[in-house]
């Protein structure tokens, strides 16, 4: 009888640190450390060694050239294509599309889907707590079209308004363009409700996953969502880098975004055939070892487990927010039941800009500001809040080190 | 432990950010300007009143840090009885402080404004401190349109 030994994986952060050169570094005389993987997450040698090895052994342009070099750079370039679609489990490799980041991506559907689809009167629901790259490309095409921008709301501890959402749907709603994980709060959207409610009209969703790729395992058609897009940089890849999923028979349909080379099929001044997908949307040279780069860095995820990540990264997150809650004149910005990776909070007497000046001196990085994200803001009448965003690398020592930084904040303005 | 941080958060400053001078919207001003920071969402107003050439007087309104608070309450007390020319050379000199091209030696014009030269030491708080400076000059010139530090 043959015994079948399952070693189940642990997740060793010791170990994982180990992978990123940078962590090593010291600030101002002090250990690095990185609470701002929300905003760009820092990258492991796997990556940084990909696209070392793009330039020094099969760098040349892709999909054009016979020679020896072309088709090296561009078997490594769709072999990217594959781990990124293998990653989100989309259908389809051709409905892929690499663009320079999630606001791309949000900008070319906005764009292109907008123009065909959207005219006067009709409505776009996003909600209060989106990114300023899911509001004003929104807002761009609105303009241009008439369309209106209607706003889902949030509860008080920053979880989305489902009643307000559906009552905000009706025979007007042509887009759903809403965040899978806020970045200013950290609330995870019921991202299965919104589409669900969103097809029962008929109407397309796109979600921004941007802070959600890191965290969690997606699954494009278990999702069913119309279209999704991410950062490669928030991924431990490369920025310049980004991913925009869109369900084949919508892509097909959509006018081209950008034209040049790559995304035709034959041009005469007359008129000009257009490429078959993903080729459509990928007009111009790509960057190359950046989507080499963010393939490695997906596996990397991959060879540790997102489940794993997202484990250790939870501990974290629910530590955080004990240790953080037991400082008197804190205040959580966003308690939503459903949470990942973010720690968004104000003191009351101290300005998040001072706070985050005091925290750098003692090597801390965290995030002070609206987040590109004013309209949450607004809604808790808070200029700015801090930050502390967590990534795979993060420990519960450095969490420590964040709440004696905030001591010591407390200590400079004597209270 | 020397590391900026308490040169840059003199008491002198805590106390003009907790307790600003000439802080609310003015009823009636002469001249007034917004400063906008969209790096960080902070928001000043400054009101001006002139009697001929002379700064009358001079408020703030402002949500923002410490550093920005503190520079405008200091400012608004400094320009007060100061000519509009004078005003302007003292944001000069200011400037000059906080983004550390002042050379050595104290100018005896900035008065308590020195205990801003810290700022020097943090370039990505410079914008705090000049924020309402810049406010104040356009709200001289006349300016329309919103000033942004960006």
């Amino acid at each position: 009888m043959a015994i079948n030994v399952i070693i189940k994986p642990t997740f060793d952060v010791e170990r994982v640190r180990q992978d990123f050169p940078i962590l090593s570094e010291e600030v101002y005389g002090k250990p690095l450390v990185y609470f701002d993987s929300g905003a760009s997450a820092q990258k492991p040698r796997a990556v940084i060694d990909a696209i070392s090895t793009v330039y020094e052994t099969e760098y040349a342009n892709v999909h054009r050239g016979v020679h020896y070099l072309s088709q090296k750079a561009t078997d490594a370039m769709e072999a990217a294509r594959e781990i990124v679609r293998a990653f989100i489990n989309a259908r389809d490799i051709r409905e892929v599309i690499f663009v320079r980041g999630a606001t791309e991506g949000i900008n070319l559907v906005a764009s292109s889907w907008g123009r065909q689809n959207l005219s006067a009167g009709d409505e776009i629901i996003l909600s209060v707590m989106e990114h300023h790259s899911n509001i004003v490309p929104w807002q761009l095409i609105a303009e241009q079209t008439g369309a209106v921008l209607k706003v889902v709301p949030i509860s008080d501890d920053g979880a989305l308004d489902m009643n307000a959402y559906a009552d905000l749907m009706s025979d007007k709603t042509k887009m759903v363009a809403i965040t899978h994980v806020s970045n200013a709060l950290g609330t995870i959207t019921p991202v299965e409700e919104i589409i669900r409610i969103a097809h029962e009209r008929g109407v397309p969703v796109l979600l921004d996953g941007c802070q959600a790729a890191p965290h969690m395992v997606l699954d494009m058609q278990a999702l069913d969502v119309d279209f999704y897009v991410f950062s490669g940089h928030k991924i431990y890849g490369p920025s310049g880098i980004g991913v925009l999923y869109g369900k084949s028979e919508l892509l097909e349909a959509m006018p081209p975004y950008h034209g040049g080379g790559e995304m035709i099929d034959v041009v005469t001044f007359e008129k000009t055939t257009y490429a078959d997908l993903p080729f459509k949307f990928e007009a111009g040279t790509p960057h190359i070892s950046g989507i080499i780069g963010m393939g490695a860095g997906i596996e990397y995820i991959n060879g540790l487990g997102l489940d794993n990540i997202a484990a250790h990264e939870h501990d974290l997150l629910e530590y955080g927010t004990a240790k953080l809650s037991e400082i008197n004149s804190l205040k959580m910005i966003g308690t939503a039941p459903e949470k990942a990776a973010i720690l968004s909070f104000v003191l009351e007497t101290v300005h998040p800009h001072d706070v985050g000046t005091i925290l750098d001196r003692e090597g801390i990085a965290v995030r002070t500001g609206h987040h590109c994200a004013q309209p949450v803001m607004d809604r808790y009448d808070i200029a700015a809040t801090i930050r502390a965003s967590i990534g795979m690398y993060n420990t519960r020592k450095e969490i420590d080190v964040l709440v004696a930084g905030l001591g010591r904040v407390q200590e400079i303005f004597g209270q | 432990m020397n590391d900026g941080l308490t040169d840059l958060y003199q008491e002198v400053i805590l106390d003009h950010s907790r307790n600003p001078r000439n802080f609310g919207p003015a009823e009636e001003a002469d001249r007034t300007a917004r400063g906008n920071n969209p790096l960080c969402g902070d928001r000043v107003t400054v009101f001006l009143n002139l009697d001929g050439d002379e700064i009358s007087d001079a408020q703030f309104d402002a949500r923002g840090c410490a550093i920005s608070l503190a520079s405008a309450s200091m400012m608004t007390e400094m320009i007060k009885g100061k000519s509009v020319a004078e005003a302007k050379a003292l944001f000069e000199k200011f400037h000059a402080l906080v983004t550390g091209k002042n050379g050595v030696g104290a100018s005896p014009d900035l008065a308590e404004l020195e205990t801003l030269s810290g700022v020097k030491n943090f370039p990505t708080r410079i914008k705090c401190a000049t924020l309402a400076w810049h406010a104040m000059v356009a709200a001289l010139d006349g300016a329309d349109e919103d000033v942004k530090t960006e």
